[in-house]
């Protein structure tokens, strides 16, 4: 199948308000991903209800919404890494460059590649800073000794940690920081070139300084990726993305343009959960 | 309201310290104990004959029991080899693959039997499948049988500590594009190694010290063991003999040889301690 998103969107009848704020996106930018009629199940558990949202390439989309609303669930989604759960289930479509990767036949390790994912938690591998870049290089690429080290160095500058690791390339990973840590798994992220990042609370888990350093990066890499962040962070979902989605138990309730979104709520739930009503 | 008077409280958890602390040092003492009396008189048997020579004919002197150290060793080994890898690779499975399969439950279900049958059962089990087929005992029967032994622990631990491996390692390993077997050997297995070491050195500490399985086995033999081919000499089924023979030279062979397993199992408690404290650090 090779329908495209927007072909999609106009096919099939969704909720009002999520589909009006996309078609609005898709005025300005092309879509990267598309989720239609998204719905999520862990067991008999339903987490998602019928999510349709477009991420727009090349923006920052956050994700906001109280603990447990499905924020980090819908992510999950685009890189499949919810398999490795043998009691959790996706149903609807979404689609990344004319693919529906719910469907059958979709290459994991190929849709992974293009879709990155950096974690709550800082999850260096057992292994030194070079080699936890170099891993993910040597498993998509053919690359030489002289390449690998300058992709090593190109995605450590890419992730603002170059010169602080420079000296300690074969020191273990894991005895960074964690504010460096967390650049070191976005770096490892970018080193395999992916098109998608999405972050998880990337800075949940670091402190203020580390979380400005990494928010500046985020800001510095919508140059070249499509990035999608969650975050229990209001303040950092107004400063950073263009996008914001707002999610309240399993279903998305707005989205649009963040200084819209944050400054004109359209739904009332938005505006309660903005001003600190309930959530 | 009235305050309760806090003596009774007080003396209540003085005794239990009392008590806890004898109970501990009876269990100190009981080890203590064997541990002296086996290193005295192991001490006094050891000298470089015993390491090297063959065993001395009842009622002589000198000789020695290389051919049980090298039995002992060669079969210890050959179970391993056996062993850890069939174990740790169900304990992947268990761990990594199998969550949530009933398969799986049945798998550890099982396995944790198999860690409680007596080790004489595994021996006698042994004895039939592979030692009256074939007509007579072997080191390799021997092996297997230890082999059988090593399994199950090493399947445990392995799964225990590939569990205690965060979820988000192994997320963000198959997040990067990795498949699931690579990331479990290469970045899985490398957080969890010490455990995995301290696992197989434990397990090889249990079997070492086996003599029932290798009794209906590998039984044991006055030669020097050149394959596993026939019955071979061990240390554990020499102290068996030896120690229960009226002969003394064989009596004293029998300490000297409990000496070499001592040390041998302490040896090995005492590395995979260490590996546990590097890991905590």
């Amino acid at each position: 199948m090779s329908a495209s998103p927007s072909d999609m969107s106009e096919a099939r009848p969704v909720t009002a308000v999520p589909i009006v704020a996309a078609k609005e996106v898709q005025a300005a930018t092309a879509t990267k991903i598309s989720a239609r009629g998204l719905n999520f199940f862990y067991g008999d558990h339903q987490a998602l209800f019928d999510n349709s949202l477009d991420i727009p390439a090349g923006r920052i989309t956050a994700i906001i919404g109280p603990s447990g609303c499905g924020k980090s669930t819908h992510i999950r989604v685009y890189n499949r890494i919810f398999q490795l759960y043998r009691d959790q289930r996706a149903t609807g479509e979404v689609w990344l460059d004319g693919q529906n990767l719910l469907g059958p036949g979709v290459d994991l390790i190929e849709l992974r590649r293009k879709v990155g994912m950096i974690f709550q938690k800082p999850t260096p591998f057992p292994l030194s800073v070079y080699e936890n870049l170099a891993y993910g290089l040597r498993l998509h690429y053919r690359v030489t000794r002289s390449e690998l080290d300058q992709r090593v160095e190109e995605a450590l500058r890419g992730a603002a940690l170059w010169d602080e690791v420079k000296d300690k390339l074969h020191r273990p990973g894991t005895a960074l920081s964690g504010g460096q840590q967390q650049r070191l798994c976005i770096a490892r992220a970018i080193a395999v070139e992916p098109e998608v990042l999405l972050m998880d609370e990337p800075t949940s888990a670091i402190d203020p300084v580390a979380t400005s350093h990494i928010e500046e990066l985020v800001l510095e890499l919508k140059k070249r990726y499509t990035i999608v962040i969650v975050t229990h962070n209001m303040q950092q979902a107004a400063r950073i993305s263009d996008y914001t989605a707002f999610f309240y138990k399993g279903y998305i309730i707005e989205f649009g343009p963040s200084t819209e979104l944050f400054t004109n709520p359209k739904q009332k739930q938005t505006e309660d959960y903005l001003t600190g009503r309930f959530g | 309201m009235r305050l309760r008077t806090a003596w009774p409280r007080k003396l209540t958890n003085t005794l239990m310290e009392v008590v806890s602390g004898v109970a501990a040092a009876v269990g100190l003492a009981a080890l203590a104990w064997i541990l002296v009396v086996v290193l005295r008189h192991g001490a006094a048997a050891l000298n470089w004959t015993f390491l090297t020579g063959l065993p001395s004919p009842p009622g002589g002197s000198g000789g020695g029991l290389a051919n049980a150290i090298v039995g002992t060793l060669m079969m210890t080994l050959v179970g391993c080899v056996i062993g850890v890898p069939v174990g740790m690779l169900a304990g992947v499975y268990l761990a990594e693959y199998g969550k949530g399969r009933p398969f799986a439950t049945a798998v550890r279900f099982l396995v944790n039997v198999m860690m409680g049958i007596p080790s004489i059962i595994i021996g006698l089990f042994v004895y039939t499948i592979l030692v009256l087929p074939i007509g007579h005992f072997s080191g390799w029967a021997g092996a297997v049988s230890l082999a059988l032994l090593v399994l199950p622990v090493v399947a445990r631990t392995t799964e225990d500590m590939l569990a205690l491996v965060p979820n988000p390692l192994r997320e963000s390993t198959l997040a990067l594009g990795v498949p699931h077997w690579r990331a479990t050997l290469q970045i899985t297995f490398r957080a969890a190694k010490t455990g995995l070491l301290t696992g197989v050195l434990l397990s090889v500490a249990r079997v070492s010290g086996e003599t029932a399985p290798l009794l209906f086995t590998a039984l044991n033999s006055p030669y020097m063991p050149h394959s596993l081919a026939g019955p071979t000499a061990n240390l554990t089924v020499t102290i068996f003999n030896y120690a229960m023979s009226p002969y003394a030279n064989w009596q004293e062979a029998a300490w000297g040889a409990s000496f070499l397993i001592t040390i041998g199992v302490l040896a090995l408690t005492v590395t995979s301690r260490a590996l546990i404290r590097e890991r905590v650090r």
